[in-house]
């Protein structure tokens, strides 16, 4: 079981995660989701800065990380996290499940995400043509905690 | 001394980073120190009641009944929205 945990300003590459998942000899099942920065509906996005807490959003996420090793039967889980100004359809945020069957990679890739959401301390700032606003949390992130509660 | 961040949205509205509060000695709840905060002026008192502030004891989050004493960093923020 291995945790890799990075908050970075610098991009990263699907690929190289991958293989370095794909590593475990024990691992028959791969889940990654990678989430970017998406375009608004109702004005033109220049780009979002992520603003984090350095120290604790590395707690936070070693700690979600952790807590779905403790639920699931995983071989590996890579979790990454951009912060700083981001441009439209950069990459934000990767997180890599590792297992021996799908079943345990598919529900602990949402349950990272999940908590990453509601519990990692990082915040969005868009840069709109209009100005520069704060994006408001989701009720439903919030609500999406109840199905591992 | 108890070092007191703010961050995001907050940190803008409040104009200001950090903040250093002195307890001396003493062993505090975060709705305490909140409400020292709060006392400071209007916009303060404003922006510190909302009911979505999350509120971190030396960077794990903790309701506003935990304690705080010296040494201690205690972080204010909004609702995160990372991801």
């Amino acid at each position: 079981m291995s945790i890799f945990v990075a908050v970075q300003s610098d991009d990263f590459c699907l690929a190289s995660e991958y293989s370095e998942l794909r590593r475990n000899a024990a691992c028959g099942a791969i889940v990654t989701f990678s989430g970017l920065v998406r375009e608004l509906h109702d004005t033109v996005l220049h780009g979002m800065t992520l603003e984090h807490y350095p120290g604790m959003t590395e707690q936070a996420l070693t700690q979600i990380a952790t807590d779905a090793l403790n639920h699931w039967q995983l071989a590996a889980v890579h979790v990454i996290h951009r912060v700083g100004r981001l441009k439209p359809n950069e990459q934000i945020v990767f997180v890599g499940v590792a297992s021996a069957h799908r079943p345990a990679a598919f529900a602990a890739c949402e349950f990272i995400m999940d908590y990453l959401k509601n519990r990692a301390p990082f915040w969005k700032k868009e840069h709109t043509a209009e100005g520069d606003y704060w994006v408001e949390a989701k009720a439903s992130d919030q609500h999406a905690l109840a199905r591992w509660e | 001394m108890i070092k007191i961040l703010f961050f995001a949205a907050l940190r803008e509205r409040l104009d200001c980073e950090q903040y250093l509060l002195s307890c001396e000695g003493n062993t505090l709840d975060v709705a305490s120190v909140l409400s020292q905060l709060q006392s400071r002026c209007q916009n303060w008192q404003q922006e510190l009641s909302h009911t979505d502030l999350l509120c971190a004891v030396n960077q794990q989050l903790v309701p506003l009944t935990a304690s705080v004493q010296d040494g201690d960093e205690l972080a204010f923020f909004p609702p995160v929205t990372g991801g």
